[in-house]
């Protein structure tokens, strides 16, 4: 694992020699027993992952069997063609990060940092989305318990760009302006290496608002009724998206027929205690899920620094390997959060 | 006092180990106690008699040699993973059936409701009577419908040998039959914060007329507004936190010598002066947090009254406060 | 006296060139930064002492309060305070990393005959979440005000004032401090063990820090994520937990709890591994019944996470499943019993010697006897409907935790303190020491007993005039045993000055922890050493020169890496 473990033990030299690679710790007998430990040790890791997230499926669980009305009145609320985007980004980097494991395991550095980019990119579009969905959210009050806005008495209408989508942007604007500042740098000094890195970097940051405005012209979809084949299709497919039931506020009042019947049920659901609990368990479970996606972010960085630098290969590819499944697991876990929170009807 | 020996503790009511068996569940919790008592006595004696006598015999001597490889014996060790799982299961199924006992309560039983705060019990009765201290007749099956208005309670009388939760945002039960009469202790047994150790309260076993009598009596509150607002002090609460002596402070601010006066208080984290006027006082008790006397924030968790007193009782409490301005005990009440 | 400090000190010197562990490197930054698992377990053991002292002082000014039933020196406010950090400090900075990450991460790679444990690196990460966490204690200390009780119970934890972000940030931390170092010894038994260790030939003490393993992996995620929702419930009132918005305050009970229970067990078990090797070494016989204290040890793990609802029998759950979890909280009765009895078993027709360590070993087993055994009142229900929430409950926990997990623990650190410094000790005072710890504990909790049954409720600051005789007893008791604890620590720091060189192998153990040098060298083992029985005395021989054990025919030991001790002759 570290080539200063090695270098702390000079009078250990019997143990250097007979190392084909530089990565392997003086305390594991060869390659192979270190791959082991480290691939135990990671799906120990995953396993604890899961138990984390169980602890919320539970709360999440007895609440919505407490409570199904509001469960389906909260998920109204959220756009599932922006779920179901963000399901395909992450499958998406599922695929790139597999193979990016292959790439490490047939030495191919380029195809690996090529994998890694793209694997990163997609990460950057899925929180683009997600900083949509949530400042969308936060501007009409769709708050966890305490903070939680009652929809039925919003009278306000949001135009222009959020407040929290700037507040969300300022990072990844840094990053990038950072990122490209240091590219361009390295590029004129002709220092390749290190243009390797920031190049990808760049893009990594760059996909974010790329991820942002998809998300804008998916959520702008419901808004504009029905201009464009593209905005009437998401409108037909999102029968009870959000905005019927918020931004014309008389929904609540009966304007669609669909929604007369549910008159009763949602006035009953639409307070702190009743909807604001769903959007307490949404923020945690997607909040929780996103720092999720951030930490896996700075790993695949680091993976991507040593791929430049060519540390894998058929016989040391452990890092690559541990980090794909993280990022699977991941990717799971969302998967089991869109139906959940999206899709219920 | 008694030298300290817990031998003398044991007074003509109580056994060494417990308070007096008045209700129902407390002879079965009792012999059951005894009975488990008794087998864990055995287990301990073998235990450490073994130890002793392994300790003394086997210690390392000269001129003796023990032996370093363990006889592997299936017998004893079936044997004594046998034994302990049998008595287990006893004492599982005593207890479980004594459990079920304890939590169904019979058909015909006296509701009570039961409001815990931090820190204080109010009970109230069908008849509408209200009092602090719980009080029930002899040889009748009592259910008590707690509920709590802030953090978690727990109401438990030991020598009723029961006790059940409090929990906000439910309503739990608990019910017995007493069979002794006399006054017992009520504790809090679920911490609850500053004054946990002193939600204690009496509940009150009387016969079945002196009962009756007690609850007609109770039912009626004065009608006099100082009496009455002293009445209400003393069963919604107020009394946990507030104390009727000058400058005596138990949570929040004294009640006496309090009216007239000027204070500070923060509104939101504005400080100003206020006159603890009625308007004041009435605005206190509906909206605590409103308007907060400055050195008393941190106090501040009293919970709205905000439809729990109507405009005459508020009115009884304030005639209340008005009446301990000059900090002596209000003439006329008791 | 004095010739034998200067013999030490001489060997010592000796000793310094050829670089054992504590002597390989020096200065601040080889300890600080070191990835040594000897010197990161000493390190945590001076980190969980500290811990300890600062949570027994917080105990006995508990106890000095309740000397008198009104006021002596604290308010209530402060004797709130003083009982949650406490609580909280003797649990999580102290119990649970007090055996698995000091003396665990000694021993494990030691005893697995292997180099270190599998990942390092992870190792000092996870003392170092483990400092974080302490500051974030301190800070609580510091700030004061922390009144929740250390079980952070909702609503009274979201609307208290005080620090209470602070001490769940904290703990979470700690929590993933202890997920590291379990995460770490699977790894690292699963794939580290020498040619010849099978799963069965290991020691027993590694079983039950590999079900601890298990524990605190599984476990500990839950406690995080609880933590979790119980910081964002303080900073943004999300209303999980808040009954105001309709959350459940026993939800966060039945969360709290899924870890805690099982956290018992991480405290409770590694404890009985010392236990079982602290008999059999000192009985010098081979364990009885290897097999059933190892199935046992993974029976607690597994029932472990089956019980937590015998936390809330007054909670208010449905009858159903109280029952339930009264049933199998009887289950796991049984394997505890079966490893109490093995034990008396091992001593059986051995030669039993009273060492300092072997007296804490039957202190243990007194103690641990009684806390398991009142364990029986409170798992049975209408029982436990009278003692739930009483002096009878804190009696019986500290009959376990204290009486079992923290006297194994200073039972384990006198059995391997030799091969931690490479000193003796005196063993009269150790003795002695013992004798007051069993004096003064009996003596403070054994009253607690008759407190709870006769209704005394636990977390009282003020108390009924009835109650006082039997406080001053226990405050009594409280005071010897802090003086008998004292006294531990004289002991060892005596031994630290003036110790006498220790042998390689002053007990007579047959696993392969003694098979190194004391203190062992920078790198343990050479080449994996050749893996005997853990429990097999035979070829042993005591040699009165050197007050050490040796294997009869030289060859069946492994040579170690560096060099042989250096005798020393007093």
């Amino acid at each position: 694992m570290s080539a200063t473990e090695v270098l702390d033990a000079p009078h250990h030299a019997e143990h250097g020699e007979h190392h084909h690679n530089p990565f392997q710790a003086h305390h594991f007998d060869d390659p192979e027993q270190q791959y082991d430990a480290g691939k135990l040790g990671i799906w120990l890791f995953l396993v604890t992952e899961v138990l984390f997230f169980s602890g919320m499926f539970c709360a999440y669980a007895m609440y919505r069997s407490l409570h199904p009305e509001v469960w389906e009145f909260s998920s109204r609320f959220l756009n599932p063609t922006l779920g179901a985007f963000n399901t395909g980004v992450l499958l998406f980097s599922s695929l790139t990060m597999a193979w990016g494991v292959r790439c490490a395991q047939l030495r191919q550095a380029k195809g690996l940092a090529i994998c890694l980019t793209l694997t990163l990119g997609c990460a950057s579009i899925f929180l683009g989305v997600k900083a949509i969905e949530y400042s969308h959210k936060w501007d009409l009050g769709l708050l966890p318990a305490s903070m939680y806005t009652i929809q039925s008495t919003v009278t306000e209408h949001h135009e222009g760009i959020s407040k929290w989508l700037v507040i969300f942007s300022i990072i990844p604007a840094l990053c990038l302006a950072g990122f490209v500042g240091w590219w361009v740098w390295a590029w004129s000094n002709n220092k390749k290496a290190i243009a390797d890195i920031a190049g990808p970097f760049a893009i990594t940051a760059a996909c974010y608002f790329l991820g942002v405005l998809f998300g804008m012209f998916f959520e702008s979809g419901g808004d504009k009724e029905a201009h464009g084949p593209m905005a009437a299709v998401a409108h037909a497919t999102v029968a009870h998206d959000s905005h019927e039931a918020h931004d014309e506020h008389a929904t609540v009042g009966g304007s669609a027929g669909g929604h007369g019947t549910a008159n009763a049920a949602d006035a009953s659901v639409d307070k702190p205690g009743g909807a604001g609990l769903f959007f307490s368990i949404y923020y945690c479970m997607t909040g929780v899920h996103a720092l999720h996606i951030i930490g896996g972010m700075v790993v695949l960085a680091w993976l991507l620094v040593r791929a430049t630098k060519n540390h894998f290969n058929e016989e040391y590819f452990g890092p690559v390997d541990y980090v794909g499944l993280y990022w699977h697991l991941v990717d799971l876990i969302w998967i089991y959060l869109f139906p959940l929170l999206y899709l219920i009807t | 006092m008694n030298l300290g020996f817990p031998f003398l503790l044991a007074d003509k009511n109580e056994t060494f180990w417990f308070p007096a068996q008045a209700s129902t569940f407390a002879k079965e919790v009792d012999f059951f106690y005894w009975a488990v008592l008794w087998i864990c006595i055995f287990f301990f004696v073998l235990v450490v008699g073994l130890m002793i006598t392994f300790v003394v015999k086997y210690r390392r001597r000269p001129g003796y040699q023990g032996s370093s490889l363990a006889e592997h014996n299936n017998f004893v060790e079936i044997l004594w993973t046998v034994i302990p799982t049998i008595i287990a299961i006893w004492i599982f199924a005593r207890g479980a059936s004594g459990y079920l006992d304890m939590v169904t309560p019979p058909a015909e039983t006296l509701d009570i409701n039961v409001t815990a705060r931090k820190w204080s019990w109010t009970f109230q009765y069908p008849n509408g009577a209200i009092s602090t201290q719980l009080h029930v007749p002899n040889n009748k099956a009592i259910k008590l419908n707690m509920r709590s208005e802030d953090v978690l309670h727990c109401l438990f009388v030991p020598a009723f040998r029961c006790k059940n939760d409090v929990v906000p945002g439910r309503v739990h039960y608990l019910w017995f039959q007493p069979i002794k009469e006399g006054v017992f202790d009520i504790f809090c047994a679920e911490y609850c914060g500053e004054r946990h150790s002193e939600m204690l309260s009496k509940v009150t076993v009387h016969d079945v007329a002196g009962y009756e009598a007690w609850v007609a009596d109770a039912a009626k509150p004065p009608t006099e507004p100082v009496a009455w607002g002293r009445w209400l002090y003393e069963r919604q609460g107020c009394m946990g936190c507030h104390s009727t002596e000058p400058d005596k402070r138990i949570v929040g601010p004294s009640f006496a010598k309090s009216f007239g006066t000027t204070q500070k208080v923060l509104t939101g984290n504005q400080a100003g002066d206020e006159v603890i006027n009625e308007a004041y006082i009435r605005e206190s008790i509906l909206n605590p947090s409103a308007k907060k006397r400055v050195g008393f924030e941190s106090a501040s968790q009293m919970q709205s009254f905000q439809g729990k007193l109507d405009e005459k009782q508020l009115n009884a409490i304030v005639e209340f406060i008005k009446s301990l301005r000059d900090g002596a005990p209000p003439a006329g009440t008791q | 006296m004095s010739v034998v400090a200067k013999n030490a000190e001489a060997s010592h010197a000796a000793d310094a060139h050829e670089g054992d562990y504590l002597t390989h490197s020096r200065g601040f930054l080889s300890w600080a930064l070191t990835l040594d698992h000897k010197r990161i377990g000493i390190m945590y053991l001076i980190g969980v002492m500290t811990s300890f002292l600062v949570g027994g002082i917080l105990a006995l000014m508990i106890r000095a309060e309740l000397l008198t039933p009104t006021q002596l020196f604290l308010t209530n406010k402060q004797f709130n305070q003083v009982f949650t950090l406490h609580g909280a400090i003797m649990v999580f900075l102290f119990i649970i990393p007090s055996v698995p990450a000091a003396l665990g991460n000694f021993l494990v790679p030691l005893m697995l005959g292997a180099k270190d444990v599998a990942f390092p690196r992870l190792n000092l990460c996870s003392f170092y979440l483990w400092v974080v966490g302490l500051i974030f204690f301190i800070a609580c200390l510091l700030i004061t005000g922390l009144d929740t009780g250390w079980t952070f119970y909702t609503p009274y934890s979201t609307t208290t004032e005080g620090p209470v972000a602070w001490a769940t940030m904290g703990a979470f931390i700690l929590g993933f401090s202890s997920i590291f170092t379990g995460l770490n010894f699977i790894v690292t038994i699963n794939t580290m063990r020498p040619p010849g260790m099978t799963w069965f030939k290991m020691p027993l003490f590694l079983w039950a820090t590999y079900s601890t393993a298990i524990i605190q992996v599984l476990a500990t995620p839950v406690l995080g994520i609880t933590l979790l929702l119980l910081t964002a419930e303080r900073l943004f009132q999300i209303g999980i937990f808040d009954p105001r918005w309709n959350g459940d305050p026993v939800a966060f009970q039945h969360f709290f709890w899924f870890y805690s229970h099982p956290a018992v067990y991480i405290m409770i078990l590694p404890a009985m591994g010392i236990i079982s090797e602290l008999m059999s070494v000192h009985s010098h016989k081979t364990i009885f019944g290897y097999t059933l204290i190892a199935y046992s040890s993974v029976a607690i793990a597994l029932f472990g996470f089956l019980v937590w609802g015998h936390h809330m029998f007054t909670s208010g759950m449905a009858d159903v499943t109280t029952i339930v979890f009264s049933a199998l909280t009887f289950s796991v009765s049984i394997p505890s019993a079966i490893k109490v009895f093995n034990w008396l078993a091992t001593m059986y027709k051995g030669t039993v010697q009273l060492t300092t360590p072997m007296c804490y070993a039957l202190n243990f087993l007194f103690l641990f006897t009684i806390g398991g055994l009142t364990g029986l009142f409170l798992g049975a229900l209408s029982a436990d409907r009278h003692l739930h929430d009483t002096y009878f409950v804190v009696a019986h926990f500290h009959y376990v935790m204290m009486g079992g997990t923290l006297v194994a623990f200073v039972g384990g650190i006198f059995h391997w303190w030799p091969k931690m410094v490479g000193k003796m000790y005196n063993e009269l005072w150790g003795q002695i020491s013992c004798l007051f710890v069993f004096i003064g504990f009996n003596l403070t909790f054994l009253p607690q007993f008759v407190m709870g049954t006769r209704g005394m409720p636990r977390r009282y600051a003020r108390y009924l005039p009835e109650f006082q005789d039997l406080h001053i007893m226990s405050s009594t008791g409280a005071f010897i045993l802090g003086f008998g604890l004292f006294i531990a620590l004289g002991v060892l720091i005596h031994s630290l000055m003036r110790g006498r060189k220790a042998p390689r192998n002053p007990w007579g153990g047959a696993t392969l922890e003694w098979h190194c040098s004391s203190p062992p060298p920078h790198y343990n083992f050479a080449s994996a050493p050749t893996v005997n029985e853990p429990y097999d005395y035979t070829p042993l021989a005591y040699h009165d020169e050197e007050h050490g054990w040796e294997y009869h025919q030289p060859n069946v030991r492994p040579t170690p890496s560096q060099s042989h001790p250096v005798i020393a002759k007093s």
